[in-house]
Formats: structure tokens, sequence, C-alpha cells
């Protein structure tokens, strides 16, 4: 039997465009010491670290662990980087959770930063990590691999611009209640609509930001949990899928799941909710941080959590049913399209969702928050995560 | 030193990577880019479990987790799956605009992305119609081909 495991610490730092004050060193270090500070520890309370950085090249500094590494501390405990692009947050976090619930630790420090703005065009960069010899030069990148499952998206579901639209408009409704979030000033459907084409059919505030910061959680075991701490996150379920590179596998005659949809996210939430014992999702669920880099992603994420049916997410979002006020109440923090430092993106999605079901989410805070899902996505829509958090084990 | 109040400017240093790579694509991949070079034709491979011609072919499927043998040629015609249009120029990327699509060149199991060519997109609403999923489209051979992924493009049929 796994140890039981909750989350008793977040530190985030605020997501801006650029932090010129601090080096990503410090700028990992500033959320640590805030999450330890939350969890009423210190550094020397930690077992082991887990650091989460996506691909080196967006901070131009190769084997990057190292520099950051040493600055979470010089001490005689294990430190492991992990590494699946746009997951990056939410595989540390499963690795995490892997130390703890395995008994092998006690108390983890996981922790992800990213100063996307240091790199000259993400854009560019997200290119060189498609594959080498087939796809990288027709010049693939990660708006464009979106910009594709959009287009099926309207060719199977009839989304419209306007439903796609809808998502944008809310979360950054939503992120003005987050002092955390780097885009903060309110959006009408027609800003969406009239902004520019990036990539067909996704248009610039169909788009996430490239932001700088920071996201550190502590994970502890139940004995830990249970002598110190009155509130916690408890980890309830865990699930995660790993599918192909080649986006085209999912568009085929003999394609098994659709680039259209995220049936892989929903194969990771059937685990987590078969641990957490959640069988009626919309139902069980009080509060969701999903992380959806454009518009499109959240319509085919909220499908495959179970809080609507395929091809009715874009209706559901248009009616409201994720506003704060609606029935699942999405990305309460602005979620990813106010704010994407790409490293810590997925560990802030767990660590949101772990302050509303520790009731500690401020303004954002979703009344009476028990239950939560957070989700992770990476590669080329290829490797998803899904957490399920509690107020109780 | 005591409580410093100057505020400085922040320093910024510069760095550049630019670093030659030489990759080895490897058996099945010299095969597909020579034929492609040599005679202007895209073949897959074969799955034997499951049958998928897979494209770009692979030297093992990865549902199955066998090795492929057969070569099957594929196209030139085919249908889209699903294209962009890139409207934003970005560093180290093609100047826009260019479309990019997914075709199941005819015979294969999966979908091949490409540039598609010869269509006019200045306006977005236009092109986006004219490349509609289910269209029909050939891939068109170059001349000058060196055995890349740009040897063929796309063209509406």
């Amino acid at each position: 039997m796994p140890v039981k495991t909750a989350i008793v610490g977040v530190g985030q730092t605020d997501y801006r465009f650029k932090r010129t004050d601090v080096t990503i060193q410090e700028l990992a270090v500033e959320a640590s010491l805030k999450a330890l500070e939350h969890a009423g520890m210190t550094m020397g309370d930690i077992d082991a670290i887990v650091l989460g950085i996506a691909p080196d090249a967006l901070l131009g500094i190769n084997a990057v662990d190292r520099w950051i590494g040493e600055a979470l501390g010089v001490a005689p405990r294990p430190l492991l980087r992990v590494n699946t692009g746009g997951t990056t947050g939410a595989a540390a976090a499963q690795a995490g959770y892997a130390h703890v619930a395995s008994g092998m630790a006690r108390r983890v420090l996981v922790v992800a930063a990213d100063k996307v703005s240091e790199s000259p065009d993400a854009q560019w960069v997200l290119n060189t990590a498609m594959d080498p010899i087939y796809e990288r030069s027709v010049a693939l990148n990660a708006i464009n691999m979106c910009s594709f499952q959009a287009v099926r998206q309207m060719d199977q579901y009839k989304v419209t611009e306007r439903q796609l639209a809808s998502v944008a408009v809310r979360s950054r409704k939503h992120a003005q209640l987050n002092p955390h979030a780097h885009l903060r000033a309110p959006i009408t459907l027609d800003d969406v609509l009239s902004s520019r084409y990036v990539c067909w059919p996704l248009k610039l505030l169909d788009c996430c930001p490239r932001s700088s910061g920071a996201c550190a959680v502590i994970m502890a075991a139940e004995p830990v949990v249970r002598a110190n701490h009155s509130r916690a996150a408890w980890i309830r379920g865990m699930g995660a899928t790993s599918n192909t590179i080649y986006m085209g596998d999912k568009m085929g005659p003999g394609r098994d799941v659709d680039h259209a949809d995220w049936d892989e996210l929903a194969m990771a939430a059937a685990r987590a909710y078969k641990q957490a014992g959640i069988t009626d999702p919309a139902r069980q669920i009080d509060v969701a941080e999903i992380y959806a880099p454009f518009t499109c992603t959240e319509i085919a994420a909220v499908e495959a959590l179970g809080f609507a049916k395929k091809g009715s997410g874009g209706l559901m979002s248009e009616q409201g049913m994720f506003d704060m006020n609606g029935a699942i109440p999405v990305n309460p923090s602005g979620g990813v399209l106010s704010a994407n430092p790409i490293s810590a993106t997925a560990l802030a999605r767990i660590a949101e969702a772990a302050l509303q079901v520790m009731g500690d989410a401020g303004p954002r805070q979703v009344p009476g928050a028990h239950q939560a899902v957070a989700t992770g996505i990476g590669g080329t829509l290829q490797f998803h995560t899904c957490m399920v958090l509690a107020s109780d084990a | 030193m005591g409580q410093d109040e100057r505020v400085e400017a922040p320093l910024i240093h510069s760095g550049e990577w630019n670093i030659h790579y030489d990759y080895a694509v490897g058996e099945t991949a010299t095969r597909f880019f020579s034929r492609l070079r040599d005679e202007g034709k895209i073949a897959g491979k074969r799955c034997p479990e499951c049958k998928a011609v897979l494209l770009p072919p692979r030297a093992y499927c990865e549902r199955c987790f066998v090795k492929t043998e057969e070569w099957v040629d594929v196209g030139p015609e085919g249908t889209i799956e699903a294209f962009t249009i890139v409207y934003e120029p970005f560093d180290g990327l093609p100047q826009p605009p260019y479309a990019v699509a997914y075709v199941t060149l005819d015979g294969a199991s999966t979908a091949m992305a490409n540039f598609v060519r010869g269509l006019d997109l200045s306006v977005p609403e236009v092109a986006a119609r004219e490349l509609a999923v289910g269209k029909r489209v050939e891939a068109v051979f170059i001349d000058a081909r060196k055995g890349t992924i740009t040897d063929f493009h796309y063209r509406l049929k």
C-alpha cells in the first residue's frame, strides 16, 4: 500500500513577462522559500528535491539542473531533474509523489521555474523539439500543433471561433482574481474574435503568453501531515499517459485516438478517478485547474475529464458552465492563458488545485471546494497527467 | 556596506547557441529519403501485426512493439486531415504566410505533415475554406531533390 501523501505547502512567484531582478536560480529559490514558509518548514526538513525544468534551450543554459540544483541547497539528499516538455511540472510532482508514497522520503520539495522571455522566440525553440528527421523542417511549433486540433474540432463537432473565444474571456476574467497571473486585463469576445490570426484558426488571444516565474510545493507523508498540519491537500489519485510524437497517427484511418480529442487525458483521468473513488466527476469534482495553453485545448480537456460530453465542451463553455459560479469552475487562477512559465505551468495547476482544497486560494477561492483535479500536457499533445486532490485523505 | 538605496538598470549578458549536428537518420529513413530523392516515390512501412501502413515509416510499430519489414508505396494523392495557415512571423521559421497540412496519402494508415503550396493565403477565411478537412491533394515533387522531407509538398487537386 502506498504511503498516503499530501501537499502541505505551496509557493508561487508572480508570473510576469520578464524577471530581470533575479536569475533562474534565484527564481527557483524564491518559490521554494515561499512553499517552505507556507508549510512551516525549513530546507533542513526536506529529504529529497525534484526539479522540473523543460527543454534547456528555452533558458539557453545547457544542463541547467547543475546551476539551479546548487542553489537549492548543498545537502546529502537526492536531487532529480525531470523534463517532459509542457508536462514537466506535473511529471516532477508525480516523481515527488512517488518518493513519498514509496516510503523513501517523508518530506519532498518539488520546484519548477522558467524564464521563457530570455529566449528570442519560444516557437523557434519548440520547433527544435519536433522530430528532427520528418517534421522539424515543415515548421511545426507549439501553436500550430494545437491549430490542427482546433481544425479537427471545428470539422467534427462544429466548434466555433466564438466558443473558443469564450474560453479566453473567462480565463482573463478569472485572472483578475489572481495576483500571480501574468495577463490580467479584461477582454471581450469581440477583442478575441478581432485579434489577428497567428496560426489559423487560432488568433492572438486564443494563445497563452510566455512568462517567467516559479512554483514549488512541499509533499509530506501521512504521519508528518497528521502531526504537524491542520490543512493539507491529499493526493487521492494520479494518472499519466504517453503517446506518439506523430500527430498524424491520430488523424489517419489507422488512428486509435483522435487529435480532436484528448482521449489520452481521459485514460489518465480514469486511473486517477478510480484511485480517488470518483464515479461521477461532474458532480464529485468541485474545481478544475486545466493545463490549456490554447482555447481549443481546454475544450478537449473538459470533455476528457468527464465534465461535458464529447463535442459539447465548446457550447458548455459558451453557456458559462465553467465560470466561477458555474457548475464546475475551471481555472479560477486564470489558467495557462493568463500565465505560462512553461517548466512551472503544470506544477502551478497542481499548486492552485491544492490551494483550493486547503481553502487558501484567497480571492479566487471556490467556496467549499473539497475535491479538485489538476491536469498537465506536454510534447506534441502526447504526455498527459491528471491528479486528484482532496481536503481529506 | 549598509543599506544600499541605489537603483541600477538590470545588467543583461547575451549568449548564443549555434551548434552544428550530423544526425544519422538510420536505415529506415535512409531508405525512405533515397526513394523519395531518386524515384519521387513516397513509401510507408507495414506493421506485421496490426497491418497499419506507418508514415513516417518506422523501424518498429510503437503500438505492437514489433519490427516492421514490408515497404508499401503510398500516394501520390491523398486527403487533408488537418491544416493550419501561419500568419505570424517566428524567428528561425519561414516567412508567413504559409500553410501546413496533415494528409493521409492513399494507402497509408496515418497522416503526414508537409507544406501546401500554390494557394493564395492572403485572406484567411477564404484560404481556410479551400483547405478544408476532406479536400483532396496531391504530392508534388520538386526537381532538385536532396533526400529531405521538403523534396515534396502538397497541392490542392
